[in-house]
């Protein structure tokens, strides 16, 4: 892997020199994340002259997790027109796509990962396969972990590169840049960078060494354990009577990758698109018949949490949670996935 | 790769199949010859129906595999998709998308044996499919006995095709309805009754079973009474689905994707999941 280290100014340089070729999103500050008309909330297009400045390189994840590039909202699966005089009335067509290369700046070593877990379900999907080829994640390992942060207790760690295709970390008087993907490489030929010096490096593989192994969890018995144990729990009633069911949790978590299909016809130019669904939500398996399998909160806010940490390993392997936190910050009424993992745990030493 | 594009078909026959007129069969032919050719399904799958501007819906293939030139499907008037398909005539283009999950063991577990089908109402659709293929290859099964209920005459489904199965001598076949009818000289009772009356033998059988809930359930304990085991019965489920691929979501019971890892599954899988369907 190359390494290199890059001056603030070079950073800067490294931008504008993206911006010409590429398209290049870095996060939105808390202020402006609803109002960038061309892009996903949390996110803005970066405009060459003030890279830098809209990077916030502090701690703790950013606004909005990286799904919207890989799964936006709305992805437009096939269009048609439904025109009478037409000849192709009705006739579904392949959309048309952007094939524009996207480069993600300020990316977090625990959205990075989540890229990594969607994409085990997504293995066939093409688009997103097709969104995952041209889009360069530029991550930041973080510096410090805000008190809703578990990415370690979920297999990650705040100083990971795995995911990224160029990985930052802070060093004095600037940046170390480690080349991490094929898409990383692309991203910095041309440039001329100096190479990162030994001591840089080296203090870089001690901090991650200081950090312990993170792929061991003592999460791992619950992969193991016996679903009626799970599901059959009692703690899922009083949880069931807390959620709200808003369904803000799967939407601004990086590893809820649910969606509804629906047709969209505006004066008579039809599209069938996808977007983010939510299982809390009773409409999510409601039968034409008016029968719904999960008609009650309790079992909703159930599902959610055990396909996370049980119906998704059971059949991909890791959990479907990169423990970015954003969900305990965010939740209207406390739910804490932590306390959630805690009590289920508890179940599990009891059997 | 999954693209989410349906084949093109036309629609090149219709049969409003019950008297309430909310059944329909419609038959299916591909626009394009390479498409023909290019679907292979198996007895128990099912396809998602596509309509421009409405919107897709899963629902059981009606047509056998051996039945080459065409799909046929059987659909229960009831929501937006399907209203909408109602309304349409022979010659209208749709499409289809598929075919999509794992379908009854034709060639492996039911092979060699007898079978015993069980249906209920509307839900007899890939059960028709699944007799087709059986008749098809007649001599690499043993006996095979179809009971089908509905609640009125004029309520079962295939009745020209049910009128052929019972003049052809190899199926045991006991067609029955909820209550007695003018005109009607067949069984009368609820499917779970005939199915006792019937009594088929475990001995190296596999027992096919599609209805309403209930019906499953009270057919249940008289096939159990003499023998049926768990793993000898197969039934299919369905959930609200959108993608039908298994990344979607939307149909999961438990760890379990009825789309991907069903809609078909031997009772002893169905008893281990939590009662999500």
């Amino acid at each position: 892997m190359k390494v290199f280290k890059i001056s603030p100014a070079e950073l800067d340089t490294m931008i504008e020199q993206w911006n010409k070729v590429h398209v290049v999103y870095a996060p939105a500050m808390e202020k402006q994340a609803a109002a960038s008309p061309d892009c996903a909330p949390g996110w803005c297009r970066v405009d060459g002259s003030a890279a830098l400045t809209l990077l916030p390189l502090l701690t703790g994840p950013t606004l909005a997790s990286v799904k919207p590039f890989f799964f936006p909202q709305p992805e437009t699966l096939l269009t048609y027109t439904l025109e009478n005089t037409r000849p192709d009335k009705g006739m579904m067509r392949e959309p048309e796509r952007s094939k524009d290369m996207q480069v993600v700046l300020g990316v977090r070593p625990c959205d990075a990962r989540s890229v990594l877990l969607n994409n085990l379900p997504y293995q066939e999907d093409q688009f997103f396969q097709a969104n995952r080829q041209r889009t360069a994640l530029v991550g930041f390992i973080c510096d410090q972990t805000l008190s809703t942060c578990f990415c370690s207790r979920m297999g990650g760690s705040p100083l990971d590169n795995e995911g990224l295709d160029l990985a930052l970390s802070r060093a004095e008087d600037g940046f170390i840049v480690e080349v991490c993907s094929e898409k990383g490489e692309a991203l910095v030929t041309g440039l001329e960078l100096a190479p990162a010096p030994e001591g840089d490096i080296s203090a870089l593989a001690a901090r991650r060494n200081a950090g312990g192994n993170p792929s061991a969890t003592e999460l791992d018995s619950l992969k193991g354990s016996e679903l009626g144990t799970l599901y059959d729990a009692a703690m899922w009633q009083s949880l069931g009577e807390a959620c709200i069911n808003c369904g803000a949790c799967t939407f601004i978590c990086p590893t809820c990758y649910c969606f509804d299909i629906q047709d969209e016809v505006v004066r008579g130019q039809g599209r069938r698109i996808r977007y983010w669904d939510s299982c809390m939500f009773p409409l999510y398996s409601l039968h034409t018949s008016g029968h719904n399998p999960r008609g009650q909160k309790v079992q909703r806010t159930r599902n959610r949490f055990l396909h996370k940490l049980k119906y998704f390993p059971d059949r991909f392997g890791p959990f479907s949670c990169v423990g970015c936190g954003r969900c305990v910050k965010d939740c209207p009424v406390n739910i804490d996935i932590r306390e959630v993992m805690d009590d289920l745990m508890h179940l599990t030493a009891v059997e | 790769m999954i693209s989410y594009m349906p084949y093109p078909v036309r629609i090149d026959d219709i049969v409003v199949e019950t008297e309430d007129g909310n059944q329909k069969s419609f038959k299916l032919v591909f626009e394009n010859e390479a498409h023909t050719k290019a679907w292979k399904h198996v007895a128990g799958q099912f396809a998602m129906l596509s309509l421009a501007g409405q919107g897709e819906i899963p629902i059981g293939i009606a047509s056998s595999p051996t039945e080459e030139d065409h799909l046929l499907f059987t659909v229960n008037r009831a929501g937006k998709v399907t209203t909408a398909l109602h309304q349409m005539t022979i010659g209208d283009r749709m499409g289809v998308r598929g075919p999509l999950g794992k379908g009854f063991p034709v060639d492996t577990e039911m092979k060699g044996k007898n079978i015993v089908i069980i249906a209920g109402g509307f839900a007899v659709t890939t059960l028709r499919a699944t007799l087709i293929s059986l008749l098809a290859r007649r001599s690499d099964y043993g006996k095979i006995t179809f009971i089908y209920g509905a609640r009125t005459p004029g309520m079962l489904l295939y009745r020209d095709e049910l009128q052929q199965w019972a003049q052809r001598g190899d199926i045991d076949l006991h067609v029955t309805i909820d209550r007695e009818a003018p005109g009607w000289d067949g069984l009368v009772g609820f499917v779970p009754t005939i199915a006792g009356q019937v009594a088929p033998s475990p001995e190296n059988s596999v027992a096919l079973i599609c209805g309403p809930p209930i019906m499953i359930k009270f057919t249940m304990p008289p096939l159990e009474a003499i023998g049926w085991t768990d793993d000898q019965v197969y039934l299919s489920l369905e959930n609200r689905m959108k993608c039908g691929e298994g990344v979607c979501c939307h149909c999961n019971v438990g760890p379990t994707l009825v789309c991907k890892d069903g809609p078909v599954f031997t009772r002893r899988q169905v008893k281990k999941l939590p009662i999500e369907y």
